[in-house]
């Protein structure tokens, strides 16, 4: 007892001492701040720095301009004919794609009654849950590319199919299979904010536009529904472009080669990682780096300017 | 009665039908993979073998879990990376939650000059993907000294814009009047924090620790790019290294049982927290 009287009485000595002044506000922000610079920011810039460098990793970086660049966009032909457009294809059919299918099935959900509601959503969600485990196992099975393989046996049971598909090695399925799998496991934290504004929305703001003259659901979702969450489709249309530029890699883990068969599921973080790790080129998987970050910011600003500017 | 006042309805009424059918089929073809994963595990090795293969498991066996313990190509026993994974993940979960619990309290509640920079600089930062500056990520923690050791498993995780943004805006719905009233009674910061906001807060952190325990628990990139040595590595990554050896058929039953082991905490988890977590979601909002 007396020791933890005497531990009490410490504790509260030093609080009293740190809580005078303004020293409380760099305590409680340090931590964070520094991390934050440590982790985020400082390889953002480097990231920035080296793009403009030949760099191995073993011998200093030499500065070259903008020489990485100008290789990437004329001579590198794979990147501009195969993983620029497959990288904004996969994008616009995960990011926006996934986004309307996110509020759709928030808005359906938020009109049945609360038990129902809670198990389809816990259904719904769960599958982002399992981004980062390796998941790659059960796609194997069901895509796998002999008679074994789930969707392969199905097919061919019912006679749709006279032999089994090589779906994760074949260039024509493995951007559809890509997509469908990214889709599947996309309705994260963005599709609960979704569902969480919808559950919040002022119902007298409903009832006041059918008293003046409101005809149907169309309507209804245009002019109350989103204008009232809009907050929240901002947040979630961030995360769904967080969420489809992290599955990036989903090709390589599927197809199990870096590159993927003809480059066919191959997006930008797989060629930073060929340049990158294969090919130890580190300036110009930086380079790499600098244009994904970009494609990014552009997709989160198209957001933005959707649901953020008329406040 | 006008239609929108369906919303949020507190029974089950006809014309809620068409909303529940493309819901059910959704749910199902959401739900399928999952249950298959379950069905896989629990398979024993003939069921794999049967051809055309069967969906459901007809005679559940445990045999594939036991079978994925005593694996032991390293002669590491598979608790080690167990242990190594829980020791992380609960560091990065405590670290995480404090520290965006700390830096949000300040960001909302305290004047200092640039404070609405840093708030600025994070909500850029929320479209920030790690892995896209993998590689200069790997140059920096290659160079303050953290490689091989267990800080590697945990530093650079702790800082997650997303968290710090929703304990911010979380905070901002603390009354001022609370924090004014403590702080004429002689309350100080920390006081305050401790026992004012952190309470008021408690939904956002369940949240945050969510997001943390998933980004550690599922983490195999630290183990595969900066620990070498390993008893130091953590389970998700001995799992993964499981899944890339064992592509027989066979393998199959393990491999299912090995991610079943990786999904089951993140799914217990969020279904305990679910409620705080969409009481968090209503004040998700970017303005």
């Amino acid at each position: 007892m007396k020791i933890k009287n005497k531990l009490v009485k410490i504790f509260d000595a030093v609080i009293n001492w740190m809580d005078t002044g303004k020293k409380t506000t760099v305590i409680f922000l340090a931590p964070y701040i520094i991390l934050f610079f440590i982790f985020i920011v400082v390889p953002v810039v480097l990231a920035m720095l080296l793009s403009f460098t030949y760099f191995n990793g073993i011998m200093s970086p030499k500065v070259i301009g903008i020489s990485n660049y100008i290789y990437l966009l004329t001579q590198d032909e794979v990147f501009m004919k195969t993983i620029i457009p497959n990288t904004f294809l996969f994008a616009i059919v995960v990011g926006p794609g996934g986004y309307i299918l996110s509020f759709f099935l928030a808005w359906m959900l938020s009109q049945v009654p609360h038990k129902p509601r809670t198990i389809m959503a816990l259904i719904i969600y769960s599958p982002s849950l399992t981004a980062g485990v390796a998941m790659s196992v059960l796609w194997k099975v069901i895509f796998s590319g002999d008679e074994e393989g789930f969707l392969n046996a199905v097919l061919l049971n019912g006679n749709f199919i006279t032999e089994p598909v090589q779906w994760l090695q074949s260039p024509d399925y493995l951007m559809l299979i890509m997509i469908v799998v990214s889709l599947w496991s996309s309705m994260g934290v963005g599709f609960l904010a979704i569902l969480a504004g919808l559950l919040n929305v002022n119902k007298e703001l409903y009832e006041a536009a059918y008293v003046d003259g409101m005809k149907n659901r169309l309507q209804e979702i245009i002019h109350i529904t989103i204008p009232s969450i809009k907050n929240q489709m901002l947040f979630s249309a961030v995360m769904s472009v967080v969420g489809t530029f992290s599955a990036g890699a989903i090709g390589v883990s599927l197809s199990g080669a870096n590159p993927t068969p003809q480059n066919s599921g191959q997006l930008v973080l797989n060629h930073i990682e060929d340049y990158g790790i294969l090919r130890s080129e580190l300036g110009m998987a930086s380079a790499l780096s600098v244009i994904l970050l970009f494609i990014i910011l552009f997709f989160s600003k198209f957001f933005q300017k959707i649901f953020g500017s008329n406040e | 009665m006008a239609l929108g006042i369906n919303f949020n309805p507190k029974r089950f009424h006809k014309s809620q039908i068409k909303f529940f059918i493309p819901l059910i089929i959704v749910c199902i073809f959401m739900g399928l993979p999952i249950v298959y994963i379950f069905s896989t595990a629990l398979k024993p090795t003939d069921e794999l073998f049967v051809f055309p293969p069967r969906f459901f498991v007809q005679n559940p066996t445990i045999v594939n879990f036991k079978k994925l313990f005593s694996v032991t190509g390293t002669g590491i026993p598979i608790t080690t990376f167990l242990i190594n994974s829980i020791i992380t993940t609960f560091l990065v979960v405590f670290c995480s939650v404090l520290f965006s619990a700390m830096a949000g309290y300040i960001l909302s509640k305290k004047h200092f000059k640039g404070k609405n920079t840093l708030f600025e600089i994070n909500k850029t930062a929320l479209m920030f993907v790690p892995i896209t500056v993998m590689i200069p990520r790997f140059l920096v923690i290659s160079n303050i000294g953290i490689v091989d050791t267990r800080f590697a498993h945990v530093l650079p995780l702790l800082a997650i814009p997303v968290g710090l943004f929703l304990i911010k805006q979380f905070v901002d719905q603390v009354p001022n009047e609370l924090i004014e009233a403590a702080q004429i009674d002689g309350a100080g910061d920390f006081y305050i924090f401790l026992k004012i906001v952190i309470p008021l807060i408690k939904p956002a952190l369940a949240t945050v620790a969510i997001l943390a325990f998933q980004s550690a628990w599922n983490n195999t990139e630290t183990s595969m790019l900066f620990v070498s040595t390993e008893t130091k590595q953590t389970f998700a990554f001995y799992m993964s290294s499981i899944l890339n050896v064992s592509n027989t058929v066979a393998g199959t039953g393990i491999s299912a049982a090995a991610t079943l082991i990786m999904f089951l905490p993140n799914l217990t988890i969020f279904i305990f927290l679910q409620n705080k977590v969409m009481s968090t979601m209503a004040h998700s909002g970017i303005k």
